[in-house]
């Protein structure tokens, strides 16, 4: 049971405050607990913190604070899902989360938690029941439209700008304004995987673990029960694009639900085998509740029919198996001579991904030992840039393509490095240096190698808009770690 | 079969029936389209068959009614999936009453279907995911004989498969057809039915609604977890009822909501407190969600599941270990999240990662926050108390950084460990030399001081490092280093007279003559009275033995019992660490938790709410006049206060062969309601546990088990702070039997 509930900016101004049960301080306490979040000792954890007969909890996203306070001793899972699924409502309500977006919309967002909570007591959270009550239309800043985006340069991507849609495409209140008649019938599936791999000085792989998800955001009208009726014609469109990028399926089909196909080889726990070849493995699954299983055991596939809004449809989890090379492979050699207090490091990185892929955004952290003075380099390319900051050194490595590889020579001077006794040169790392990680995105590429093989979906068509599918794979770092 | 009308609420549930989903695909027919048992569904259709005529004569009242209404629908439930498991899961045929109801309503619904479904699921196996673990002889012979669960012979698991997809919750057609009921009425509804005193009173209706509670599909996430917390006020009335509850929940262990798997596992420690076995087995369940929630992208999720993983570490250390590369930190982490998963990392380890966690430990020390190496640092200082040479090589090499955050952490972790471990004590002796230049804060230079002046004999150059202290004494700004400056140098005086007494007279004339701090200056003081005593008095002062080391056992608590904090399990509590909890209870005063139902505390205020008649079948009968009080939580300072302060009332010798096993021992210590404050590790020698009980008036024992293995015997004795003889004697003979049963067990 909440007290109150407030959002903050990340500078601490208060957008939103809302007090359900009147049993506890005035408005002053969001001032509060940002004094208190701020003044906090290192040692101790922001995420419940304590003030007279009050708890705070919160959680950060997209930079907002989202607080709860109680004056009971509840379950800190629940709490925290449920602020992370207002956070996820006010994001499919408002369009994206973000102060703007939030100080455009305080009336909606009011209206919004008068309905989801009452005097602190959850009410509901679905899609399904709060769009009966909502009234109030969200305000978008600019009025977003697919076919504005000819003119949209998408990550350099030399593609007909009529079939893929940006990254930020979902990014849009879910319930379309009334008067607006030209709304989408829209779904975003994404495939996410992330990354976190520890990869030991000898290059044996200590760790791998990799959590992924399937998400999926949808637009389309959803609920009452009118007949269903729709053109029983299936056109897929475009397999290849590029990358970060929706990528369109058009189908109609006269079902009232959604069908989700997973790649047929896909196993769950060590033991199961299908298909002939190596199979895609994971470990653990688990499903939303609202996802229907018959045809999972022998089709792979899901079936559901989509909330407007934002589901978890599934969660895996695979761990030291993986099927495929890891994406990079970092081979340092280090060369230090004590007397003069050069340090040179020198990094070849190779990208393991098949040629027709490649990673962006790759970004290199390697902590140095203290007191590191100068930093000369030698780069393989002329779009990489590497720099020193916060005692560690960070290479930026905007693209990799698949099978290339990368290297990297840096030379600094630690004047007081310290070391075992003896004089001269030594090739093995000092203390203080490394480990480096890796920071990357992958765009359609999974690690498990898990794909959404279809996405079928059965549309009443009201207007004359056919429904859009866009279907994304992505995988990203969490954490990529090379010991040296 | 039954001439008895449906009752309400099956007539309720009925219409909802036929109004059910299509029929699914791979359903042979229509024939056996109603909510019943389907193939496989098990050993429960078996006896529908036999029992069900037997019990056709009973009254139906319209619970009863509905409660069979609903076990077919759940036994229907099972399906394919479920490998044979029925979910009622007690042998013995208590559980009839129920079952009877079930045969006749399905029997009447679709005689056809009964003879099948019998041949079907006659050979399939009986035990559900959770039941008692024994075979029918002590089943019956319950709670009587306590220790019979411990032997856990039958405590199958023929767990579901692990994979969450084999049994899904909704597929099933059964459920798909109970009626839609918004959740939050439904809440509400169920909570005024059960705090109306006249559904307590009855017996029947009282748990018709807490089957209904159970047995709501179509609540959301809020909902499942407001009644699993709602369901902690409820306390079965026999160990069939608890085990069918169980039953009924296991499927919230596999929800996709962690609030709800908290919640569940909750509930499930709380239940289950009679049967550490069931509780082993829920926490080996909850350790792949809360392993996913640890990996959750939410930070703050992460944080609170770390939390909790800590917790569990208390009682069940190892229970993580083979996953301890799941709580490696990454850069990119908050601070906050680096150090708990540091010291989750420092609770876990064991003899086969201790290589890798050390490994991982020694990067973080060199971390660009001071703070985060600091806390590495002491975690490897806490490992070192068991892998010692490994962790003393790692920070001797450490020390080689001369850098001043590490060097000072580094020498206060070498002395707590000196102290604790002196086996290492030649090895820090030869790692303290030219430490002194990098340390500056008075932490670090107090742990210096004491090291050289308690082992200064064996530091060459101790007297020297000491000297330069003295040399800078007077622009020394910490008092508590001027003090401990004072201390080692008397102690070096003593085995190093000749370098030491010249040094010795300057810091005392400097402390007694300039010094403006009282406190070191009457330390000064006294030191130099004590001087003029005689160098044997002050020998006999300084250096007299030491506090026994074997004491020092009551300080790292070894193992909690489950039920110590199964009440603060997915609380605040663990989440502020327990410490920090006890100091904002504390401030808030008011909050009390009862022992009895250590619920939440919106439900502390409302008091029991089992009826006054029903408490004696709750309660068990017990062994004589003596009656043990269970949770009686005896801090260990406290324990060790009162052990002190009180003389031996009883000392016997028990025979004893081989060594201790102490998860055993304290598990079956547990069930006879005598709380293990602390315990030495298996195969330690000597092998020593302290033991605290409590009966109902107050009394308090407190016990010592000492077993020296080469007398192969167990030396026992009690402390009673009343002294009565005829509680004393039922206590030992409580403790007899238990150290019994747990060497036949062995033997």
């Amino acid at each position: 049971m909440i007290s109150q509930f407030f959002i903050l900016s990340s500078k601490g101004d208060p957008l939103i405050y809302k007090d359900f049960r009147g049993d506890s301080g005035g408005r002053d306490v969001a001032e509060l607990f940002y004094r208190k979040l701020t003044g906090l000792p290192g040692d101790e954890s922001p995420v419940v913190m304590h003030h007279d007969d009050r708890h705070f909890i919160h959680i950060r996203h997209s930079g907002l604070y989202l607080v709860a306070t109680t004056s009971e001793n509840i379950s800190p899972f629940s709490l925290l899902e449920l602020l992370s699924r207002l956070a996820t409502l006010l994001g499919d309500y408002c369009g994206s989360l973000s102060e703007g977006t939030i100080s455009r919309n305080v009336a909606l967002v009011y209206e919004l938690l008068d309905e989801v909570l009452d005097y602190g007591y959850v009410q509901t959270t679905s899609m399904e029941m709060l769009r009966n009550f909502i009234q109030t239309e969200a305000v978008v800043s600019k009025p977003f439209s697919l076919f504005d985006l000819s003119s949209v340069g998408l990550f350099g991507a030399e593609t007909q700008q009529s079939k893929v849609a940006p990254s930020t495409a979902a990014s849009r209140p879910v319930l379309a304004s009334r008067s607006d008649q030209s709304q989408k019938n829209e779904v975003f599936l994404d495939v996410v995987e992330r990354l976190s791999v520890l990869i030991a000085s000898n290059g044996s792989l200590l760790k791998v673990d990799v959590q992924g998800e399937i998400r999926l955001k949808s637009f389309l009208p959803s609920g009452s029960g009118e007949k269903s009726q729709g053109g029983a014609w299936d056109r897929q469109l475009l397999s290849a694009v590029y990358g970060g990028i929706w990528q369109p399926f058009l189908t109609f089909f006269p079902l009232t639900e959604m069908r989700i196909g997973l790649t047929e080889e896909f196993c769950v726990g060590k033991s199961e085998l299908r298909g002939y070849g190596p199979g895609i493995r994971v470990d653990e699954v688990s499903f939303h509740s609202s996802v229907l299983l018959e045809e999972f055991e022998s089709h792979r596939i899901l079936r559901l029919q989509p909330p407007q809004g934002e589901l978890t449809v599934m969660r895996y989890q695979l761990s030291d198996d993986l099927p495929s090379p890891l994406p990079f492979r970092l081979f340092p050699s280090v060369q230090w001579d004590r007397g003069s207090g050069r340090l040179q490091v020198y990094l070849k990185l190779r990208c393991d991904l098949p040629p027709k892929s490649q990673a962006l955004n790759v970004r290199l952290h390697l902590p140095l030992p203290r007191g590191v003075v100068s930093l000369s380099q030698e780069l393989s390319g002329p779009e990489q840039k590497a720099e020193l900051g916060e005692g560690a050194l960070r290479w930026d490595l905007p693209r990799v393509q698949g099978g290339s590889q990368l290297s990297g020579l840096f030379q600094m001077d630690v004047p007081g490095l310290p070391g075992p006794p003896g004089q001269g040169h030594s090739t093995t790392a000092p203390l203080g240096l490394g480990p480096a990680s890796l920071s990357f995105e992958l765009p359609r590429h999974t690690c498990s190698g898990l794909q959404v093989r279809f996405l079928r979906l059965a549309f009443r068509p009201c207007g004359s808009t056919s429904p859009h599918k866009w279907v994304r794979h992505l995988s990203h770092s969490d954490a990529y770690v090379i010991r040296i | 079969m039954v001439a008895a009308p449906p009752a309400e609420g099956a007539a309720r549930l009925r219409p909802a029936e036929r109004r059910g989903r299509a029929p699914g695909g791979r359903r042979p027919g229509g024939a056996r389209r109603s909510a019943l048992p389907r193939g496989g569904g098990g050993g429960g259709g078996a006896r529908l068959g036999a029992v069900g005529p037997e019990e056709a004569g009973l009254p139906q009242g319209a619970g009863r009614g509905l409660s069979g209404r609903v076990a077919a629908r759940r036994r229907s439930d099972g399906g394919p999936g479920r490998e044979g498991a029925a979910p009622w899961g007690g042998e013995a045929g208590s559980g009839a009453e129920g079952l009877g109801v079930a045969g006749a309503v399905s029997g009447r619904s679709e005689p056809a279907c009964g003879p099948q479904e019998g041949t079907a699921g006659a050979g399939a196996g009986l035990a559900g995911p959770w039941s008692l673990g024994c075979g029918p002889g002590e089943a019956e012979a319950g709670p009587t004989s306590r220790l019979g669960a411990l032997r856990r012979p039958t405590f199958a698991s023929p767990r579901f498969p692990r994979q969450g997809w084999e049994e899904p919750a909704g597929t099933a057609p059964g459920r798909e057809t109970m009626p839609y009921l918004g959740s939050e009425d439904v809440v509400k509804e169920l909570k005024k039915a059960l705090c109306n005193p006249h559904v307590q009173a009855d017996r029947l209706r009282y748990r018709n609604v807490i089957q209904r509670v159970i047995r709501m599909p179509k609540l959301d996430q809020w909902g499942q977890a407001e009644v699993l917390n709602f369901l902690l006020r409820y306390q079965p009335r026999s160990e069939e009822e608890l085990f069918d509850i169980l039953n009924l929940l296991d499927s919230f262990l596999k929800s996709s909501s962690p609030g709800v798997v908290m919640g569940a596992t909750k509930l499930f420690l709380i239940l289950a407190k009679k049967f550490p076995h069931v509780q082993t087995d829920v926490l080996v369940q909850v350790k792949g969600p809360l392993l996913a929630a640890c990996s959750s992208e939410s930070r703050e999720l992460c944080f609170a599941a770390l939390c909790h993983v800590r917790q569990i570490l208390h009682s069940l250390p190892g229970h993580f270990s083979s996953h301890y590369k799941k709580f490696f930190c990454s850069y990119s982490e908050p601070h906050y999240i680096k150090l708990q998963k540091v010291e989750v990392l420092c609770e876990l380890v064991n003899d086969e990662n201790v290589q890798q966690v050390l490994e991982e430990l020694r990067g973080y020390c060199t971390d660009v926050s001071a703070d985060f190496a600091q806390a590495a640092i002491f975690a490897i200082g806490g490992i070192a108390r068991t892998y010692t040479d490994q962790c003393v090589q790692i920070l001797t090499e450490l020390l080689g950084l001369r850098q001043e955050h590490i060097t000072t952490v580094v020498v206060q972790t070498f002395r707590d460990l000196v102290w604790l471990c002196p086996q290492c004590t030649e090895a820090v002796c030869q790692a303290l030399p030219g430490c002194e230049e990098n340390i500056q804060d008075s932490e670090g230079k107090q742990a210096l001081i004491w090291l050289l002046g308690v082992h200064g004999e064996r530091i060459p150059n101790a007297p020297y490092v000491l000297e330069d202290f003295v040399e800078n004494v007077k622009s020394e700004t910490f008092p508590a280093v001027k003090m401990e400056l004072l201390t080692a140098l008397l102690r070096l005086f003593l085995c190093r007279p000749a370098e030491c007494q010249d040094m010795l007279g300057r810091l005392l004339h400097y402390c007694i003559e300039e010094e403006k701090d009282m406190a070191v200056r009457d330390r000064g003081l006294f030191y130099y009275r004590l001087l003029l005593a005689g160098i044997d008095e002050v020998k006999r002062i300084l250096c007299s033995p030491k506090s026994d080391p074997s004491l020092g056992l009551l300080e790292d608590q070894a193992e909690r019992p489950v039920n110590s904090w199964a009440s603060d399990f997915n609380t605040l509590v663990p989440v502020y660490g327990k410490a920090r909890w006890a100091a904002i209870s504390k401030y808030q005063g008011a909050e009390h938790r009862g022992p009895e139902l250590p619920n939440t505390a919106s439900f502390a205020s409302s008091g029991p709410l089992i009826p006054e008649e029903h408490k004696e079948t709750v309660q068990e009968p017990d062994s004589g006049a003596l009656m043990l009080v269970p949770n009686c939580q005896l801090t260990a300072e406290y324990f060790e206060k009162t052990w002190f302060s009180l003389k031996v009332a009883h000392q016997q010798v028990f025979p004893w062969k081989g060594a201790v096993h102490p998860d055993t021992l304290q598990m079956a210590l547990q069930v006879v309601n005598i709380q293990t404050i602390a315990m030495s590790r298996a195969g330690a020698h000597p092998w020593k546990a302290y033991l605290s009980a409590q009966d109902d008036t107050g009394c308090l024992f407190l016990t010592e088990l000492l077993l020296e293995p080469e007398n192969s015997e167990m030396q026992i004795s009690v402390k009673q702070n009343e002294p009565r003889t005829e509680t004393l004697n039922g206590f030992i003979s409580v403790l007899e039997t238990v150290l019994g049963t747990i060497g036949d067990i062995k033997s």
